[in-house]
C-alpha cells in the first residue's frame, strides 16, 4: 500500500457570488505523477491556490500525510512540504544559481556574511542528485527555459518537498528540453515523491502521468489510472460532451502558389530556407526549440533584419522591412507569446482588436468608434469570445479567449496569409478545436496557412505538409501521407 | 434577505467603481468645501482665478508629462527646456539692447514661434535618442536637463532678458474675458490633449505602445514615431510653458523652472496615470495639478509656512499612489 501525500476533499471557494470551486477533490500517492486535468476555468488554479496557501478556502479538507492542515500563507505550505514549479518562473536573473535557490534562508558565516562556499557545496549536491547538469554558480540570466525550470525543480527540493506541482512546465519548452524533464519528473518519482502535473497537452498527460483527475466547472469530475482511460474519453470528460474529432480539418490545398520563399537567412543563423505553401493549404514548420522556426515568421513579418534570400507572395517578390508592410501585403502574424508580444494587457477587448487595423477604423486622425465598436463586435462574435463587453480588460479572460482576441485582431485586417507559432499554447481542449476550425475554415475559404507548433499530435493532426527545420537549416519536407511522429522528430533532431 | 444582501454588494462595488474613476476627483471636492469653510477669500473669484493661473504652467507641463509616462518613459528636461524656450524667446521681444538678439525687438508671434521651436527641438533630441539609441528615458532627459539649463546660461551670459515687450507679455498677464491668459492656454492645451488621447489615432497608438510595445510593433505601429513624438510633444509644450512664465514675470530667468519636472511627474502621477506606461488620463493629471496647487493656496491662505507645503505636498503624493495601490489590489 502506497502512502497517500496529499488528500482534499470538498474543497469550496467563492469570489464574489461566483463559485470558482464548488468541489475539489484530489489524492495524490508517493511516488506518482497525477495529472490535473480541466478547460480554463475548471478550478484547478484555484484549487492550485488554496493548496499553496495562497487563497483560503471557504470549506473543505486538506490532509497532509494523514493530518489536516490549514495554510494561512505560502510559506505554510513550504513548510508542509508542498511546493509548485509555477508557469511563469521569477527567478532572479542578475543572481547565481545557488543564490537563487538559497534565496532567503542562506547559509550564514560569522558576522552575519553569507557562506557562499556552503551554499554552492549544497546546492551543488542537489543538482548531483538530480542529475543536472548545471553549475551552481552560472547566472540565472545565462540559463535557457528550461534549465530554469530544472533549477526551480531542486529549489523545491532544496525545501524538502514532498509534493511537487507543476503548472503547465512545458509550454515553453522544445521537444529535446521536455525529454530532459520528464527524466527529471521519473528520477523524482522514484525517489518516493508525489506530482501534481498540470498541463493542457494530452499527449504529455498520456506519456509522463500515472493516475488523473478531472475538474469541470470548479467540481470533480472523476478520477482513475492513466491506463484505464482512453484519450478520447478523456477529453469527453474534460469538456463534458463527446467530441467526435479532436481536430477539424476540412480543407483542400490547391496548385496556386501564394507564398514562396528562397534561400532566406534570418538573424545570423537561420540560413538558406525554401519552402512554398498553397492557397488553402497548411503547412507547418516543425522543428525543436531554437530550429530557427520563430526567426523564419519574423524575417517575413518584418519584425527582424533583411538578410538575404527572397520572398515571393502572389507572384510577386516583395521586400518586407516592417510589420506595417507585410500587414498590408496581407499577412498576419499570432505570436508564440500571447502575453509578451500578443495582446495590450492593459487595454480592453475592444482596443485589441482593432490595433492592427487603426488606419481603416479611422477618419483622418479622428478614431471612428461606431466602427470600432462595430468591428469588435463582429469579431467577438466570429470567434464566440466569451466577455460580457468589449470594454472590460482583456487581462481578465481566459487563456483560450484572449487568443481569441489575438485571432481577432488579425482576421479583423483580412488577411491572406496566416503566420501562426504555437496558435493554442495554453488554451484548453475546447477552444483548441475552435482554434482549429478557424484554421480550417480560412484554409478553405482559399487563405494560406503556415503554423509553428511543438506539439506533434497537433502537426499530424492539422498539416497538409511540414517542412522540418534543424539547427536554422530546413532538414526535411514530408506530405501529409507519409506524415508520422517517428519521422518528424527523426528529421528535427 | 436576499434583495437586501444583493443591494449592499451592488453598492459596494459601485462605490468600488467610482472610487476608483473618481476618487482624486473627490480628493479634490473635500479639500475645496474645507478650504471654503475655513476660509472666507478661498471661494472668491478673484482667488480662484489667482489658483487656476497658478496652475496652468504646472499644467501645461504635467500634460506632456502624461503623454511621455503613458509610454513608459519620463521627461526630466521640462524645467530647463522652459528656461530654455523662455529666454529665447525672450531674446527675440526685449526692448534692452543688451540682452536682445539682433535685431530685437520682433513682433510677439515670431518670438512664440521661435520659443516653441526650441522646445520642439529639445524633445525631438530627446525622443531621437531614446527611440533611435535606446538609452533609458531617464538618462537621456537626465543629460538634457543639464544640457539645456548650460545652454541657457550660456545664450543669456548669465543674465536675465529684462524688459519685453507688451505684446508678448499678453500671454502671461493679460486677460480674455476676464479669464487670464494662461488659464486660456491651459484649457486649450488641456482640451485638445484629451481628445488627441480619447479619440485620436495617435492616442491608440500611444496607449498601446505604452501598454506593450512588442504588441504594438507587431501590430503593424511605428514604437519609435510615437515615442519620438510623445518627447516632442513634451518638449513643445515646455516651451510654451516657459514663454507664458516670462510674459507673465516680466523678464526670462536663466533659473526658470528649476525643479518643475518634479511638479509636473506629481501632478501625472496624483492623477493616476501608471508609471508603468498604458494606463492614465489627461482628466487625472488636469485634478491633480490642480489638487497640488489648490492645497499650496489653501496652506497659503491658511498663513502656513512654505516648507511646510513642500513636506505637505511630498505627503501628498505618496498617498495618492498608496491609494492607487490599495484600489487595485481590492479590484
Amino acid at each position: 500500500m502506497t502512502q497517500t501525500l496529499l488528500e482534499v476533499m470538498g474543497l469550496k471557494k467563492h469570489f464574489g457570488g461566483v463559485a470558482a470551486l464548488s468541489d475539489g477533490r484530489f489524492t495524490l500517492k508517493a511516488g506518482s505523477v497525477h495529472a490535473l486535468c480541466g478547460g480554463n476555468g475548471a478550478g484547478k488554479s484555484t484549487f492550485l491556490t488554496i493548496v499553496m496557501g495562497i487563497q483560503q478556502r471557504d470549506a473543505g479538507v486538506i490532509k497532509v500525510q494523514g493530518k489536516e492542515v490549514v495554510f494561512d500563507k505560502p510559506s505554510d505550505a513550504l513548510a508542509a512540504g508542498i511546493s509548485i514549479i509555477e508557469q511563469e518562473l521569477s527567478p532572479v536573473p542578475a543572481m547565481t544559481v545557488a543564490e537563487n535557490m538559497f534565496l532567503g534562508r542562506e547559509p550564514v558565516a560569522a558576522f552575519g556574511r553569507v557562506d557562499f562556499a556552503t551554499m554552492n557545496h549544497n546546492a551543488q549536491a542537489i543538482l548531483d542528485e538530480l542529475q543536472f547538469d548545471i553549475s551552481p554558480k552560472s547566472l540565472m540570466m545565462d540559463l535557457t527555459v528550461a534549465e530554469l525550470q530544472l533549477v526551480e525543480i531542486a529549489k523545491s527540493l532544496s525545501y524538502d518537498a514532498e509534493v511537487i506541482i507543476m503548472d503547465e512546465p512545458t509550454s515553453a519548452l522544445g521537444g529535446a528540453e521536455v525529454d530532459q524533464l520528464f527524466t527529471a519528473i521519473e528520477r523524482l518519482k522514484a525517489a518516493g515523491k508525489g506530482i501534481i502535473y498540470v498541463s493542457h497537452r494530452l499527449s504529455e498527460i498520456f506519456e509522463i502521468a500515472d493516475s488523473y483527475t478531472v475538474f469541470r466547472d470548479g467540481c470533480f469530475v472523476g478520477e482513475g489510472e492513466i491506463s484505464d482511460v482512453s484519450r478520447q474519453d478523456l477529453i469527453q470528460m474534460i469538456v463534458g460532451r463527446p467530441m467526435t474529432e479532436e481536430f477539424v480539418k476540412e480543407n483542400t490545398p490547391t496548385d496556386e502558389v501564394t507564398l514562396t520563399v528562397t534561400g532566406l537567412n534570418a538573424k545570423d543563423w537561420v540560413k538558406d530556407v525554401s519552402f512554398n505553401v498553397h492557397r488553402g493549404e497548411i503547412v507547418a514548420l516543425y522543428g525543436l526549440m531554437g530550429s530557427g522556426r520563430s526567426e523564419i515568421f519574423e524575417r517575413l513579418f518584418g519584425l527582424s533584419e533583411d538578410k538575404g534570400g527572397e520572398i515571393t507572395l502572389f507572384g510577386e517578390t516583395v521586400r518586407i522591412n516592417s510589420p506595417s508592410e507585410a500587414i498590408a501585403k496581407g499577412l498576419a502574424f499570432v505570436t508564440e507569446d500571447r502575453k509578451g508580444s500578443g495582446l495590450v494587457l492593459s487595454g480592453d477587448v475592444r482596443s485589441n482588436i482593432c490595433l492592427a487595423q487603426l488606419d481603416l477604423l479611422s477618419t483622418g486622425p479622428a478614431m471612428n468608434s461606431y466602427r470600432e465598436a462595430a468591428a469588435a463586435s463582429r469579431m467577438i462574435d466570429m470567434f464566440k469570445i466569451k466577455t460580457t463587453s468589449d470594454r472590460l480588460p482583456v487581462s481578465g479572460l481566459s487563456g483560450g479567449n484572449q487568443q481569441k482576441v489575438v485571432l481577432g485582431k488579425w482576421f479583423l485586417t483580412a488577411p491572406k496569409v496566416l503566420l501562426l507559432d504555437e496558435p493554442t499554447r495554453g488554451v484548453d481542449v475546447g477552444a483548441k478545436r475552435e482554434i482549429y476550425r478557424v484554421m480550417s475554415n480560412f484554409a478553405q475559404s482559399g487563405g494560406t496557412v503556415v503554423m509553428i507548433s511543438s506539439e506533434t499530435d497537433e502537426v499530424l493532426g492539422m498539416a497538409d505538409r511540414v517542412v522540418v527545420m534543424r539547427d536554422g537549416r530546413v532538414s526535411g519536407e514530408l506530405v501529409r501521407s507519409e506524415l508520422k511522429a517517428e519521422t518528424l522528430l527523426h528529421l528535427a533532431a | 434577505m436576499l434583495a437586501a444582501s444583493g443591494s449592499s454588494r451592488d453598492y459596494k462595488a459601485l462605490a468600488a467603481k467610482y472610487g476608483q474613476k473618481y476618487g482624486i476627483l473627490l480628493a479634490l471636492v473635500l479639500v475645496c468645501v474645507v478650504l471654503t469653510f475655513a476660509n472666507e477669500y478661498f471661494l472668491t473669484t478673484r482667488n480662484i482665478l489667482n489658483v487656476l493661473r497658478q496652475t496652468s504652467i504646472n499644467g501645461i507641463l504635467a500634460i506632456g508629462m502624461t503623454f511621455v509616462i503613458l509610454t513608459r518613459g519620463i521627461d526630466l528636461s521640462v524645467g530647463s527646456v522652459v528656461a530654455l524656450a523662455g529666454i529665447v524667446a525672450a531674446s527675440m521681444a526685449t526692448t534692452s539692447q543688451a540682452a536682445a538678439f539682433m535685431g530685437a525687438p520682433y513682433p510677439a508671434a515670431i518670438a512664440f514661434a521661435v520659443g516653441i521651436g526650441v522646445g520642439l527641438i529639445c524633445g525631438w533630441v530627446n525622443g531621437i535618442v531614446v527611440a533611435r539609441f535606446n538609452v533609458p528615458a531617464f538618462v537621456t532627459t537626465l543629460g538634457m536637463l543639464s544640457a539645456a539649463r548650460g545652454l541657457t546660461l550660456l545664450y543669456a551670459g548669465g543674465q536675465p532678458v529684462p524688459a519685453l515687450t507688451d505684446s508678448f507679455r499678453f500671454i502671461g498677464r493679460d486677460d480674455i474675458f476676464g479669464i487670464p491668459m494662461p488659464v486660456v492656454l491651459f484649457a486649450l492645451v488641456f482640451i485638445v490633449s484629451y481628445w488627441v488621447l480619447s479619440s485620436s489615432r495617435f492616442g491608440r497608438r500611444v496607449y498601446a505602445v505604452g501598454g506593450n510595445p512588442h504588441a504594438a510593433r507587431v501590430s503593424g505601429i511605428n514604437v519609435r514615431r510615437v515615442i519620438m513624438t510623445v518627447y516632442i510633444i513634451s518638449g513643445g509644450l515646455a516651451g510654451l510653458a516657459g514663454m507664458i512664465l516670462a510674459a507673465r514675470t516680466g523678464s526670462a530667468l536663466t533659473q526658470a523652472g528649476i525643479a518643475y519636472e518634479l511638479d509636473a511627474i506629481a501632478a501625472v502621477v496624483i492623477g493616476g496615470t501608471s508609471l508603468l506606461g498604458g494606463v492614465g488620463r489627461v482628466t487625472g493629471t488636469l485634478i491633480g495639478a490642480l489638487l497640488i496647487a489648490v492645497v499650496n493656496n489653501g496652506l497659503d491662505l491658511m498663513g502656513v509656512e512654505s516648507y511646510y507645503q513642500q513636506v505637505i505636498k511630498g505627503a501628498l503624493i505618496v498617498a495618492a499612489v498608496m491609494l492607487d495601490q490599495a484600489r487595485q489590489k481590492n479590484a
